[in-house]
């Protein structure tokens, strides 16, 4: 179980001195083996929310646990423990498909047999095993989406964080990549999920948490959010609980 | 750890294998030159008190060419951060800062290694005696100051690539900082002979000691402590800064 304890992320501007609150005091907790979606618009504090879950950021206060365990004196175990997957696609690019996911293995000590069956079974699993010595720059979209999933789950991580998964992907890629994360949960990963496609929370998610300017506004199944708001759909639900005004 | 720096090298050295040759005939163009026109052609008429000027030359071209090999080769992990964010992959994985950055600079070694020797060959090719470095005990103390070199500004380029914002601030420092080095620093001429103020300043510079370590080898005389004392002071200083500043971008 990850639990989040009034967590804070203020930014100082180099340039004007003034501070920006990003996260605001945010507690909650997600369950282990959940799909669990953080929503809200641009500069809500999600990708900072993950940030700081995935040790990249230090939160300016506030606790986070692994299993009880903090971040703050384990990173190394946490970093053993998480897979992160980022919204832009961040591969080595002087490196091929390959050498990519060996490099992340590597970095993972995984011993040398087991991350070579590891990698040609992750590859053969979302089907680039014929692409394995070409440069990454060379696949499309969602071939690098795909393998992006793979490279985080080669150390075999107990959490995957998947920030904007489908972002700029066609619909049945997008389609793919859904089934690839319910195939995972099946699998007893644990996932916390960003995105913007609200479809998509309603889809995969079994709770969802609302963030608004760095606070949490809502947090429920999509299901029992509709039914609170009185909304058809989680879309409605998330117009309704985020807009701020008309020009909203 | 040790495995965590490997595996940081191992990377560097996939990439390096597949471009050597490309590496090598781009890194060969500036010492080709230096000993064509300062060895070759202006040398000829030129003595020094040591013996020829080729000779004289040879421990600043190698100086400075470890210098600028080193330091370009880790400054691409500048686009790393900056630009291509694959440098998120290291800060995510459960290794130490200090095996990354170690890890850059023995590959940074690598390369510059490889330019010293080549350019150890072409300077025979161009007529060096390089007598002192028939000794083997003085061809490993002659490598191993290089090699000290290659990690000082292998480490000062790893710092710039972690603070500099654009490629245009890292050609900047090229320019203001490693170009007026490569000539200051008794690479072409001994510092003696600069104003004394001036000499002030370019004898606290790490070039000036690796130039005067190497120079005093190639001329067969004692090994002076102090350059070799600044450099590894230099050495540990530009480590600890370059670990703080990956620490520093994992937070």
């Amino acid at each position: 179980m990850i639990e989040i304890k009034n967590l804070t992320k203020i930014f100082d501007s180099s340039e004007t001195g003034a501070k920006k609150t990003a996260v605001d005091n945010l507690s909650f907790k997600i369950n282990s083996g959940e799909i669990f979606g953080i929503l809200g618009k641009n500069g809500a504090g999600k990708t900072t929310t993950i940030r700081m879950m995935t040790l990249q950021t230090q939160p300016t206060s506030g606790e986070i646990l692994f299993d009880d365990c903090s971040v703050e004196g384990n990173p190394e175990m946490i970093k053993q423990m998480i897979g992160v997957v980022p919204q832009h696609v961040n591969f080595d690019r002087d490196l091929t498909v390959i050498e990519n996911m060996e490099l992340h293995a590597r970095l993972h000590h995984l011993k040398r047999e087991e991350r070579q069956r590891r990698i040609q079974d992750l590859l053969k699993y979302v089907e680039l095993t014929d692409v394995t010595n070409e440069n990454t720059s060379s696949l499309s979209g969602g071939m690098k989406r795909r393998l992006l999933i793979m490279r985080a789950l080669i150390h075999r991580p107990k959490i995957l964080f998947l920030d904007e998964p489908t972002v700029a992907l066609d619909p049945q890629v997008r389609r793919r990549i859904w089934k690839l994360i319910q195939d995972l949960k099946g699998r007893g990963v644990t996932i916390i999920l960003t995105t913007h496609y609200i479809e998509e929370a309603e889809q995969l998610c079994d709770r969802t948490a609302l963030l608004k300017r760095g606070k949490l506004i809502a947090l429920d199944t999509p299901a029992h959010l509709c039914r609170l708001n009185n909304a058809a759909n989680l879309e409605d639900v998330f117009i309704k609980l985020t807009a701020d005004s008309l020009q909203d | 750890m040790f495995d965590d720096i490997c595996t940081v090298f191992w990377r560097d050295w996939i990439v390096l294998k597949r471009r050597l040759a490309r590496f090598i005939l781009s890194r060969m163009v500036a010492p080709i030159l230096y000993l064509v026109a300062f060895g070759y052609g202006l040398g000829r008429s030129i003595t020094v008190e040591s013996g020829t000027y080729i000779d004289f030359l040879v421990p600043g071209i190698l100086a400075l060419n470890s210098m600028n090999i080193s330091f370009n080769s880790i400054t691409p992990v500048h686009a790393e951060r900056v630009y291509h964010k694959s440098l998120e992959e290291y800060i995510l994985a459960p290794i130490a800062p200090v095996s990354f950055v170690l890890g850059k600079i023995l590959a940074a070694i690598l390369r510059s290694f490889i330019a010293s020797v080549l350019i150890l060959i072409l300077a025979l090719l161009f007529g060096a005696s390089l007598q002192a470095l028939a000794d083997p005990a003085t061809v490993m103390i002659f490598l191993a100051v290089l090699l000290l070199n290659s990690a000082v500004f292998a480490a000062f380029g790893f710092i710039a690539a972690m603070t500099v914002t654009t490629y245009e601030s890292l050609s900047q420092l090229n320019t203001y900082i490693l170009l007026p080095m490569s000539f200051l620093c008794g690479t072409f001429f001994k510092t003696s002979t600069l104003p004394e103020t001036v000499r002030f300043f370019i004898e606290l510079l790490p070039l000036t000691h690796t130039v005067e370590l190497l120079r005093a080898m190639m001329t067969a005389t004692s090994i002076p402590l102090p350059p070799l004392v600044t450099l590894l002071i230099w050495l540990l200083v530009t480590l600890k800064v370059a670990t703080y500043l990956f620490k520093k971008c994992s937070k």
